[in-house]
């Protein structure tokens, strides 16, 4: 008799845990906020922060810092896009305001994603596969991307190309091929240089800095500058600062200087540079150079005057902070303020931190990101 | 002559065990016998037992050489005689009907019913699959192919999906280690191991030869066929070949689908997966030999098979290119013997050669055209010396007399690896094992203990350099020690507890991959501790006619753990570090009731739970501190409900994997959902000749099988992006010769 009381115990128990454990259904992610900081009024009126994501995590992300409000928002985009599959994509890899929009560049989406400035709300995407960095310039986006024409060759090494997309109607019109896996790009007037790493082709690095001609938009000069160029930027004298990664052994990561006007190489900085900032003449700049000998990152961040070409300091965080920090990633200096911000990517797969500097490198509050946070976008009024 | 008595003696024993056996027992749990009747009746069945065992000697020393008592196929004596060993370490085995019932396409999915297993799935008839035991990171998991390990010195994972269930005969999971001492001194060697063992072949009556064709077909376009050849050559030397074909395209529809806060739905979209095909074909043949105190066996084993990686599904990618290759081929044997009274010896051998080729064809991307290969040498010795007592074959029902076991085993095994990556050290290593062990059984106590010294040297060829260097890792010294009780003769009632402490060496990739490895790594660390309960209990001309109950709680810390940090400058730049620290509390359950139902009707009920808390503590300043590591949720289980009657069976299965994080950052961007499938999968089998009434014995039987997987049509993920399919089936037919 217990037995057959057993079977009915068996097969209630099973119908119970059977209605109980009804699936719910996935959520899109709400956005969180948080108060940090204090309120500012000026013309910067807030900032984004793209989180790359891992690749293959799909979880790109945008977050957003109001400066009327002090808040930061965290993981604005599929509240504001809740009808987009799959979110904002794969490894976000650029992001720029250009008059009322903003536009993030995905790489493993191979899409540029085309939102409205104000509301983040899409308005379309660009697709381009392997895509790295943007810039604009008049009517004109221009975009690199390492994917080279698609042949059927076994000896075949693809050259990337920079695609120029009509930002009125976000078709690509024209592309130009340039060096090995090209990385950023800097317009001075007429000009764009793109800086080509080669990265694919380890341990043939590229060494060179493309010049193109924006009005037929061809190639028509390379400058040797340094193996496995990455980051490029123009300052108001002229000259453009080029970063090369080295080649992770014997060649250091190291900075150097462009003159724009006769596009030679005329000068370089004993500073490796991983990744920069610009703000008037001061260069912001962060490395992390592993050491195989401490078997750890060394970690630099510095200030570099572009005026006189000379280091004015090793370390612009005073406060110590700069211990908690374990890969710096992002950087950015709120024009108006001077406050100095820098992202901490840590391992890449775990949340990262947003840390607010003052002028003076003192630590004013910190947030948790999305994964690897990386590229400032600023939204001036 | 040899063949004889093993009739005679497995007939006498199925006699004695099968039709007074219960019966005895039965009327004394009823207690109407009197003690002094039942103790005669015992007595003398006793010494006809003992007698039937004196007069099969060389059956027993078979049997007894060989723990998991196979060549007896009769369950009656399997039984009594492996739960001798079965609880000293705890043990989940899948075997026979239950595990053809379940009908699982590969060792992974079979793997899935085992409590205390998470699996990495990337869905799929070709994703990867690999279990993770315990939490403890699936690198910790010894995967043994009929005896020998199936090694992997490049990344020390084994894709438990390449497995295909085609011609398995058996599955058993141990935490911890084997629970014999006589073995190689790689079986000590892993936190926990699985061993898969193949179907060996055995004989009906007047038979010299057995064929099965079996034919499977279903959805993803998978075409299956397979031939398993057994010959008795002569009496002692028995044949087995078996060869299979698998193909598959790998397309199923997956759904992804998003809800606003107020219920609405955000988005829903559905599409194909793509890139999963499977194009493979596997062959084994071996030789079985039997000698007067002792056996061999010899076997070589052929993979070969072309994929697609159906890799992540992200936003605006729904489609990928990549492929990969793969060609395994190993010959191992195995040789044991009883020298003298007392003193027995093993010899096992292994070659393997490996081939892995993967490719990136996208030329938006990067191209990537990489080749490995990897060869491993194995030499293995063991020799068991019995110090005091008699054999342990003995009934559970009676106290072991005093039986003391010591073991010493010695192996040696050399690995290469060649790839064509730029700056490739192609890694050599040689590994040398020596274990001591001692099993003690007397009374109520069985008591195990080993300790196992691991000497690894490797030598790497550096570009740059004309003579290769050579680098040794310090020594390892690593104890196990497994307990187990038995407080009342009379009841199938064993409390256990294990402590082993274990490492993996950091794997050729770890330490000499392309700029990625560390040549410095130390070996990461497991220590367990393990206490336990199991209770078995049958009951005679009950409905209810067999429970068993299993109960384990365990802490498990893993430390030195090899994670990637990040370095320098440039992304995904990595570097692999002893970082990590993780802590396991967890809780295992198996629990199973057979029912003995009116008209021939059977009914299993088994079910498993687990419950872990698996909590990252590498940095204290960090989110991650004390979070839940990654894809381990907190409950899981898995239920299986088989109906019998005749030939006829219904199989319903369930898994079920609760709430957890893809990272140990628990933040609800970080959040997976709960999965569970139900599957149901219906059989029968048919004689052929019991049909026609005739009784020729060429008439084969016929076993036909109709499965579904995944009924309610579930949408889930086990690894982030990689969607698994919905609902889907199989059939199967039979043909046994």
């Amino acid at each position: 008799m217990h037995n057959r009381f057993f079977l009915l115990v068996v097969c209630l128990s099973w119908l119970v845990f059977s209605l109980c454990s009804c699936r719910q259904e996935e959520q899109i992610n709400s956005k969180e906020q948080e108060q940090h900081g204090v309120v500012q009024v000026n013309q910067v009126a807030g900032f984004y922060l793209l989180n790359e994501g891992n690749m293959g995590s799909n979880k790109a992300t945008l977050d957003y810092y109001d400066y009327s409000t002090a808040t930061y928002s965290r993981n604005i985009f599929a509240e504001a896009n809740p009808s987009v599959p799959k979110e904002l994509g794969d490894v976000g890899n650029d992001l720029r305001i250009y008059g009322s929009r903003l536009y993030a560049v995905i790489n493993c989406s191979n899409k540029v994603e085309v939102m409205d400035a104000a509301t983040c709300r899409r308005l379309g995407q660009i697709d381009i596969p392997n895509c790295r960095y943007m810039r604009f310039s008049g009517k004109y986006g221009y975009i690199t991307s390492y994917a080279g024409p698609v042949e059927i060759n076994p000896d075949y090494k693809q050259r990337g190309y920079v695609a120029r997309f009509d930002t009125a109607t976000l078709q690509i019109d024209a592309t130009c091929l340039v060096g090995f896996q090209p990385d950023e790009l800097e317009i001075v007037g007429d000009k764009m240089y793109v800086a080509n790493s080669g990265g694919y082709m380890v341990p043939n690095y590229e060494n060179t800095v493309s010049v193109i001609d924006l009005k037929t938009f061809t190639e028509v000069k390379r400058i040797e500058v340094a193996i496995n160029l990455h980051h490029l930027r123009a300052d108001r004298h002229g000259m453009l600062w080029v970063t090369s990664r080295g080649d992770y052994y014997g060649h250091p990561s190291r900075l150097y200087c462009v003159d724009t006007a006769t596009d030679q190489l005329t000068d370089s900085v004993m500073i490796a540079v991983s990744n920069f900032h610009l703000d008037g003449d001061s260069l912001y700049i962060y490395s992390t150079e592993w050491s195989y000998i401490e078997m750890d990152n060394t970690i630099t961040y510095g200030i570099v005057d572009v005026s006189t070409h000379e280091i004015k300091t090793r370390n612009f965080i005073t406060d110590g902070t700069d211990q908690q920090i374990k890969i710096p990633y992002g950087i950015w200096v709120n024009p108006v303020t001077k406050d100095i911000y820098v992202t901490d990517a840590k391992n890449y797969v775990t949340p990262g931190t947003l840390y607010c500097f003052s002028p003076e490198g003192v630590m004013q509050w910190s947030v948790r990101t999305g994964d690897i946070p990386a590229h400032f976008a600023a939204v001036e009024k | 002559m040899y063949n004889y008595f093993f009739t005679l003696a497995t007939l006498a024993l199925k006699k004695l065990l099968n039709f007074h056996l219960p019966s005895l027992t039965c009327l004394f749990e009823e207690k109407l016998v009197p003690l002094q009747t039942f103790l005669e009746m015992y007595i003398r069945r006793l010494t006809y037992l003992l007698l039937v065992l004196c007069a099969t000697s060389v059956m027993a020393q078979r049997e007894s050489l060989d723990s998991l008592a196979h060549t007896l196929t009769l369950d009656e004596v399997t039984i009594s005689a492996r739960r001798r060993d079965e609880p000293v370490v705890p043990v989940q085995t899948l075997q026979g009907e239950r595990l053809e019932a379940l009908s699982t396409q590969s060792v992974a999915d079979a793997a899935r019913y085992f409590s205390g297993v998470q699996i990495k799935d990337y869905g799929g008839v070709g994703g990867l699959k690999t279990i993770d035991v315990r939490s403890m990171g699936s690198n910790h998991l010894g995967v043994f192919y009929d005896g020998i390990e199936i090694g992997n010195a490049q990344n020390g994972t084994v894709d438990l999906g390449k497995f295909s269930m085609e011609n398995i005969e058996q599955l058993s999971l141990y935490n911890g280690q084997k629970s014999e001492i006589f073995q190689p001194a790689k079986d000590y060697g892993s936190a926990g191991t699985l061993y898969i063992r193949t179907r060996r072949p055995k004989f009906d009556n007047n038979k010299r030869y057995n064929v099965v064709v079996t034919m499977k077909g279903g959805t993803f376009g998978l075409a299956n066929p397979s031939i398993l050849y057994e010959q008795k050559l002569t009496d002692n030397i028995h044949f087995s070949a078996n060869t299979e074909y698998t193909y598959a395209h790998g397309r199923y529809h997956f759904r992804y689908r998003k809800v606003m806060p107020s219920g609405l739905v955000a988005w829903d979209t559905t599409a194909v997966r793509q890139n999963g095909d499977v194009n493979t074909w596997r062959a084994e043949a071996g030789f079985f030999g039997y000698l007067p105190d002792g056996k061999w066996h010899v076997k070589g084993y052929y993979y070969d098979s072309e994929k697609g990686i159906p890799g992540a599904i992200v936003n605006n990618v729904w489609k990928n290119s990549q492929r990969q290759w793969d060609r395994n081929a190993f010959v191992q044997a195995n040789f044991t013997k009883t020298l003298l009274t007392g003193y027995d010896m093993q010899v096992n051998a292994k070659y393997s050669n490996d081939y892995m080729r993967y490719l990136n064809p996208d030329t938006t991307l990067m191209y990537i055209d990489n080749s490995f290969v990897q060869q491993e040498v194995y030499l293995s010795m063991a020799h068991r010396v019995k110090m005091a007592g008699a054999e342990a074959v003995v009934p559970t029902w009676q106290a072991s007399p005093l039986s003391w076991d010591m073991s010493v085993s010695a192996d040696y095994q050399y690995n290469t690896l060649d790839g064509n990556l730029a700056n490739f050290v192609f890694p050599e290593r040689h590994t040398t094992l020596v274990a001591a062990a001692t099993q003690l059984y007397w009374k109520y106590l069985r008591l195990q203990a080993s300790v196992l010294g691991t000497f690894v040297k490797d030598k790497i060829h550096q570009p740059t350099l004309t003579t290769p260097t050579a680098s040794a890792q310090k020594p390892q010294f690593t104890p196990a020690i497994f307990f187990s009780y038995q407080p009342y003769l009379k009841e199938e009632l064993f409390l256990r507890a294990f402590y082993k402490r274990i490492f993996r060496m950091p794997t050729f990739n770890d330490l000499y991959y392309t700029d990625m490895g560390n040549i410095s790594l130390l070996p990461e660390y497991t220590t367990q501790y393990d206490g336990g309960v199991q209770y078995d209990k049958h009951f005679p001309k009950c409905l209810l006619s067999d429970i068993s109950l299993k109960v384990d709680g365990y802490f498990n810390q893993v430390k030195n753990k090899i994670v990637a940090i990040p370095k320098g400058n440039g992304q995904y730049r990595w570097q692999m570090m002893n970082y990590g620290y993780v802590e396991i509390r967890g809780c295992d359950i198996n629990a199973s009731a057979t029912f003995a139902l009116p008209a021939d009707v059977c009914l299993v009920i088994a079910g498993s739970y687990t419950y872990q808390k698996a909590q990252d503590f590498t940095d204290k300043s960090e989110i991650t501190y004390g979070g839940q590591i990654a894809y381990i949720p907190w409950h899981s289980g898995s239920a299986i409900a088989n109906l019998r009657w005749h030939g006829l069976g219904l199989n319903y299965s369930f898994i079920y994997v609760g709430e957890r994080y893809h990272n140990s950052a628990n933040i609800p961007a970080n959040y997976e959902r709960p999965w569970y499938t139900h599957d149901l999968a219906l059989s029968y089998d048919l004689e052929l000749r019991q049909l026609l009434h005739e009784h020729k014995h060429s008439l084969p039987r016929l076993h036909f099988a109709l499965e579904i997987n995944n009924m309610l049509n579930q949408q889930y993920e086990v690894i982030l992006n990689y969607p698994m399919p919905g609902i889907n089936g199989k059939g199967i037919i039979k043909v046994i010769f």
